[in-house]
């Protein structure tokens, strides 16, 4: 359960990143220091660049300059390097993106299998130990299509956790739920929050932002406009954006 | 309740022309008198007018001796033979062409469609390059193509291309040795079995393992020097009990040693690439159909984009793919016959070619004809349906 090798140092580090799609420039000098077990929440408009700059973490984007490096390797295009990162980061999508062909077992299992070399038994009993923890072990030998989106939310999490990342990456993990499973998907962040876990989300959940975030990163037009702690963030932001941002989502 | 009862019961009864379940039962009733009507006019008029010109009818002709040889038979035949095996023959030989011909077209298929949608940009050009040339050139010239302009340009027998003195390559076709067994052959095949078997079981117990421990077995190595050791190791303890016969030059062309004709080669070889061509746009279709997150999440995992490919998404493509692939095999199938125009011995060109010329019996050689493709039709569909089923996702 413990890291193998758990670096000194932060667990993320974002240094001058530009990224563009074709002429548009999506991401602009971001600076972003992670440390461990550092929960960060990131918001903004949308469109403003926030899932492309945590899918830059984990390489799903390709960044065009700057550093990134996550637990001390510093991400190039260097395969090795991305295959270890990504062993090590966890992500959660909005659209849960479950494998509808495989049960709810059958994914958890199959990256500490594949990619772990990890005795089918033994993956089995970390799966299940992973969906007790986010509370439902009755569903594993059903497949995804057979659950509530809360559901598959949290078997996605719990796919995540069976690779046992040092980092997550949440990108809108409630956006695509009904408002009465927003809850069951928050309490199971909140608790592996309150592990320990290293954490950067992007959510519009501002209770959540508040109650368990170290920081708050405000985004707008692919540049981080603020980082500041919640008391700070919500009640005194220094920017006219966040300010306006905010007004918008805090009726 | 009761005040619906009431209501209708109190509403006006509808004309029996206007209850759609009686209208729907006259037209079926109305149906099927036209089609029993039609079938029995063909039937009664087809016998009126074979009486009339006195030709036989019924299946006693395929007793009758052939007197026709077939220059490619992996059952024996000779001029001697009945029609019957005329027709066993040339099944089999349009079931080869066939089942090679959906095996090549598969694999070829499936690394094409893949390759299209390669970020190497050279490999996707070319593999965009195969399709759009193979598809848009008609099945029937590009086996003229192969049979024609490229095995046709080989040298005749006197100046064959040679191996070792034992392979021969000429327009003819390709001669090799063929294995003629002594006593004690049946042990060395017998070893050949053994280790066949083997080596399946060790297939699936290393992939078992895998997945139980976590552990690689190298199943393939091991496999592949089972299958040839094993047979060798008891040839050479019994002797070698067997002799070569070699193909060798009497006349003007090769005698003994087995032969694998032009026309077959030329036959599968167009119709498996071009089949291919299609088989990569559905493979290609298909894989684009599975939703990009679930690449994304098998990547994000930490999976190979080959595990990737293998595990997850080709998995999903399948049920996309099973469906239009199916209709491909049957092309495959139908389109064997046009190997009937490079005097390939297959069912058409023999069966509904010359047997329906030497016996005149054109109705009953049609009929088995028909059948036949349609009942391998109709088992290729069975299996490929049973086969998607299986793969169909669990909703509820």
């Amino acid at each position: 359960m413990t890291p193998a090798t758990p670096s000194t140092g932060p667990a993320i580090q974002i240094i001058g990143m530009h990224k563009w799609y074709g002429d548009f420039h999506v991401l602009k000098d971001i600076n972003l220091t992670v440390e461990k077990g550092e929960r960060i929440v990131v918001c903004g408009p949308s469109g403003s660049g926030k899932s492309t700059m945590i899918r830059c973490i984990n390489r799903l984007e390709e960044h065009q300059r700057g550093q990134i490096v996550v637990d001390g390797i510093e991400l190039t295009s260097d395969l090795k390097r991305i295959d270890g990162i990504r062993r090590e980061v966890g992500m959660v999508f909005q659209q849960f993106n479950l494998f509808p062909h495989l049960t709810v077992l059958e994914n958890l299992c199959l990256a500490p299998i594949w990619v772990r070399h990890m005795p089918r038994p033994e993956a089995e009993a970390l799966a299940m130990s992973y969906l007790e923890r986010v509370r439902i072990p009755e569903q594993a030998r059903k497949y995804p299509g057979q659950l509530s989106g809360g559901q598959q939310q949290r078997v996605a999490i719990a796919r995540a956790l069976c690779m046992n990342p040092r980092i997550m990456l949440f990108d809108e993990p409630t956006s695509a739920l009904d408002p009465e499973m927003i809850k069951e998907v928050l309490d199971v962040m909140v608790s592996l929050a309150e592990d320990g876990m290293t954490m950067l989300c992007v959510t519009h959940e501002m209770g959540f932002a508040r109650t368990v975030a170290n920081r708050v990163v405000f985004m707008d037009q692919g540049e981080i406009v603020e980082a500041a702690a919640p008391e700070q963030f919500f009640n005194a932001p220094s920017s006219e954006r966040t300010r306006q941002f905010l007004s918008q989502i805090l009726h | 309740m009761a005040v619906e009862a009431k209501a209708t019961s109190s509403a006006p009864r509808t004309p029996v022309w206007r209850d759609p379940a009686i209208r729907s039962l006259a037209i079926q009733a109305l149906l099927l008198v036209v089609v029993l009507g039609a079938g029995w006019w063909l039937l009664d008029n087809t016998r009126q007018n074979l009486n009339r010109q006195g030709i036989a009818s019924g299946f006693g002709f395929l007793d009758h001796t052939a007197g026709f040889a077939i220059v490619m038979h992996l059952i024996p035949y000779s001029e001697a033979s009945s029609y019957g095996m005329a027709l066993g023959v040339a099944l089999i030989n349009t079931l080869l062409v066939t089942s090679l011909g959906i095996f090549l077209a598969t694999v070829i298929g499936f690394f094409v469609g893949v390759a299209r949608l390669s970020s190497n940009w050279l490999v996707a050009r070319l593999a965009a390059f195969y399709v759009e040339a193979l598809r848009n050139v008609p099945l029937l010239l590009q086996i003229f193509f192969w049979y024609f302009a490229v095995l046709r340009a080989l040298p005749p027998p006197r100046e064959s291309v040679t191996l070792f003195g034992a392979f021969f390559l000429n327009l003819r076709g390709l001669y090799v040795p063929a294995p003629v067994a002594a006593s004690g052959f049946g042990l060395v095949l017998l070893a050949g079995g053994v280790a066949l078997v083997a080596a399946l079981g060790l297939g699936l117990w290393a992939r078992r393992r895998r997945v139980a421990t976590g552990q690689d077995f190298p199943a393939a190595a091991v496999s592949l020097g089972l299958l040839i050791g094993l047979p060798l190791l008891v040839a050479a303890a019994t002797g070698f009990p067997m002799s070569w016969e070699l193909p060798a030059l009497k006349g003007f062309n090769f005698q003994g040693g087995l032969v694998l004709i032009p026309e077959f080669v030329a036959m599968v070889l167009a119709i498996s690439l071009y089949a291919a061509a299609y088989i990569a746009e559905i493979v290609r279709s298909g894989i684009l159909a599975v939703n990009r997150g679930q690449t994304e999440a098998s990547l994000a995992l930490g999976l190979s984009p080959a595990q990737t490919l293998r595990l997850v998404v080709v998995p999903q493509a399948l049920r996309v793919i099973v469906p239009p692939l199916t209709s491909q095999y049957l092309n495959i199938l139908k389109n064997s016959s046009l190997a009937a125009a490079i005097a390939y011995p297959e069912l058409v060109s023999v069966f509904a070619g010359t047997v329906l010329n030497q016996t005149g019996q054109a109705i009953e050689v049609m009929a088995i004809t028909m059948a036949i493709y349609l009942s391998v039709s109709l088992a290729i569909s069975a299996f490929m349906n049973w086969y998607n089923g299986r793969n169909a996702l669990r909703e509820r």
